[in-house]
């Protein structure tokens, strides 16, 4: 058998995919963080939420309206985007001319009530969703299993990160966007509506994690706490790549997602720690971020 | 010495010396209520409420003077607990002071390499730095040896205070540690106040300014952080020696966003306001524990939350100020 530093290469290969696909979902939620800083200039701290209720979205229409995994795939973000616009409507625009440390107190609230209510009814063990029927079984690769779901997961996550940039970065839209987050102000001189702008771009940013959350459902048990968990780690990734580019957050996410993955195949303990420590590191030699702009 | 100077006081010296001389009978009268507190109270609820009133100081004194939000004090408050705890537990030799003492000490060290680690970054990032290095922290909690994992580390003995003064009697063990919160307050009271309290101050306004005028505003801020972060352990390290308890609940980030929820209704940048706002969510917890909505402290600490930021950020006592102000002068 092949070996890679005394690992077999089927095992290194497996905690490699795993890591990637870890590192798919770090790029999907610190790309919604970071097209919402852009405009809003605050962290959704209710980001993590967000991605639990696309997961619950998808069990419970499952569960009580039969609908099936692909319909999901749009329904759960849309639902969660329209709840993400109808809370920067009413709650995040009345502290928008405060200092932003207020917005992220108000969506960490936010993150507190949604949780808790979903631990109430549903506990917190979580319930599993099953695997969609096309996409079950996988490749036999010469020298891996590569389930389909699993493969399907990170095709999905790369095409959906490389849209947004593709919106942002090359549509009339995206350069409002971009305007819009160097001078709001001027913006709105232009006849732009930035409010109207800043309600969509916060409804897509959690949109963008609610569908992050739909396709952990079959993965990962879901439970009411499996968005703030994860939301920390996310945290780390951000301050590592700096929330400056697209780009950034989703190579950033990809590459912290291999290193947990490589983590786990040579010293498991650390798994849990290591991104924290490549923060660490990054604060200490490039405090702006690997992708960051700020001095 | 014969000093024959008669100083005459301008108006706004007299003016002043009477505010200080009201502070002072104020000050008086709280630390007689709080000697006559236990018998009327139950002491350990009191004490309780004195652990998180000086946790939520001294989270103040980072938010509130120097205008920086850790999301990560839990690291600290845990800290001082489990080292306090493991070293009474395992010594049955050293004494609480001296266990309390060694905590503390454990949770400014970290204070220190945290803060060299976050004042890099401003604003949210520092939040966010915070919130990653604490959970780093909760996770070395689970894993290390010493902590008990899960279970967290049960049964710490009270023992002696100084040796002879056995801190079982409730009463004995609430003046102890009324005594620390005393002195934690005291810290606060006298760094707030001093010219260093200031310059934090003129930090939290407008940085570059500060920057401009020569400040070494990086030593500030880390001598801060290190401050909150030692006050804060030693409030959990007093709160392991009353409950007998460290356990990982005081290193999750619940934590850190629970002395966030105190000190904002309390009122942020005052220094009654995080005793007040500690002592409200310590009861609003005790009493909906005993209620059927037990589970739903959660929520209702969020709803809170969302309520103070909209519509109440100045605090109940920065409110209560306002109206003082408005009315009497």
């Amino acid at each position: 058998m092949t070996m890679i530093f005394g690992v077999p290469l089927a095992v290194f290969m497996g905690q490699l995919l795993l890591g990637l696909i870890n590192g798919a979902f770090y790029a999907l939620l610190s790309l919604g963080l970071a097209v919402i800083f852009g405009l809003l200039k605050i962290v959704n701290f209710a980001h993590g939420a967000m991605y639990m209720l696309g997961a619950f979205a998808t069990l419970l229409g499952m569960r009580y309206l039969g609908i099936n995994f692909w319909a999901a795939l749009v329904l759960a973000p849309l639902f969660v985007g329209l709840l993400g616009m109808l809370v920067e409507r009413f709650l995040l625009r009345r502290i928008g001319h405060l200092d932003h440390l207020y917005g992220l107190l108000l969506t960490f609230g936010l993150a507190l009530i949604f949780e808790g209510t979903l631990v109430n009814f549903f506990g917190v063990s979580g319930a599993r969703y099953p695997t969609p029927e096309a996409l079950q079984g996988g490749f036999q690769t010469g020298f891996m299993f590569l389930p389909k779901y699993r493969a399907f997961v990170l095709v999905a996550a790369i095409a959906v990160c490389l849209v947004t940039w593709y919106i942002i970065e090359r549509t009339r839209l995206g350069a409002y966007l971009r305007a819009g987050t160097e001078n709001p102000a001027l913006m709105q001189a232009f006849g732009v509506n930035v409010p109207l702008l800043v309600t969509l771009t916060y409804g897509f940013g959690v949109a963008l994690a609610a569908f992050a959350g739909v396709l952990a459902a079959p993965l990962y048990p879901v439970s009411p706490t499996m968005g703030s968990n994860l939301l920390i780690v996310v945290f780390a990734v951000v301050v590592i790549g700096g929330m400056g580019s697209i780009l950034g957050a989703v190579l950033t996410g990809l590459g912290m997602g291999l290193i947990e993955g490589l983590t786990k195949v040579y010293y498991p303990e650390a798994a849990n720690t290591v991104i924290f420590l490549v923060m660490i590191l990054v604060l200490m030699l490039r405090p702006a971020g690997l992708f960051g702009k700020e001095a | 010495m014969a000093t024959t100077q008669t100083q005459t006081l301008t108006p706004s010296m007299k003016r002043e010396r009477r505010a200080n001389q009201r502070r002072y009978a104020f000050y008086l009268a709280l630390i007689v209520i709080g000697l006559v507190a236990p018998f009327f109270a139950y002491p350990v609820f009191l004490m309780k409420v004195l652990c998180f009133a000086l946790f939520a100081c001294a989270f103040n004194l980072l938010l509130g003077y120097a205008g920086l939000l850790s999301f990560g004090h839990a690291a600290f408050l845990a800290t001082g607990g489990y080292v306090t705890g493991y070293l009474l537990s395992s010594y049955p030799a050293i004494t609480p002071e001296l266990g309390i003492l060694v905590g503390t000490g454990a949770a400014v060290l970290l204070g220190l390499a945290f803060g060299a680690l976050a004042i890099r970054r401003q604003g949210i990032y520092f939040a966010m730095v915070t919130l990653a290095l604490a959970q780093m922290v909760f996770f070395f909690f689970v894993q290390a040896p010493f902590t008990g994992g899960e279970d967290g580390l049960h049964g710490v003995p009270r023992g002696h205070l100084f040796g002879f003064i056995s801190l079982r009697n409730n009463l004995a063990m609430y003046y102890f540690v009324f005594v620390i919160f005393l002195i934690g307050f005291a810290i606060v009271q006298r760094a707030v106040h001093s010219p260093y309290g200031q310059v934090l101050k003129a930090i939290r306004e407008n940085e570059p300014r500060a920057v401009s005028l020569g400040y070494n505003v990086d030593a500030y801020k880390l001598l801060a952080f290190v401050l909150s972060a030692g006050l804060a352990g030693l409030a959990g390290s007093t709160k392991t020696v009353v409950f007998q308890l460290a356990s990982l609940t005081d290193a999750h980030w619940h934590m850190s966003g629970e002395v966030i929820l105190m000190t904002l209704l309390g009122g942020v940048g005052t220094l009654f306001g995080p005793v007040v706002g500690a002592g409200l969510v310590v009861s609003l917890q005790h009493m909906l524990a005993q209620s059927p909505l037990g589970t739903w402290v959660g929520p209702i600490l969020g709803v809170i939350f969302v309520i103070c930021v909209l519509s109440f950020r100045s605090g109940i006592v920065g409110e209560a100020m306002k109206m003082y102000r408005k009315n009497f002068k």
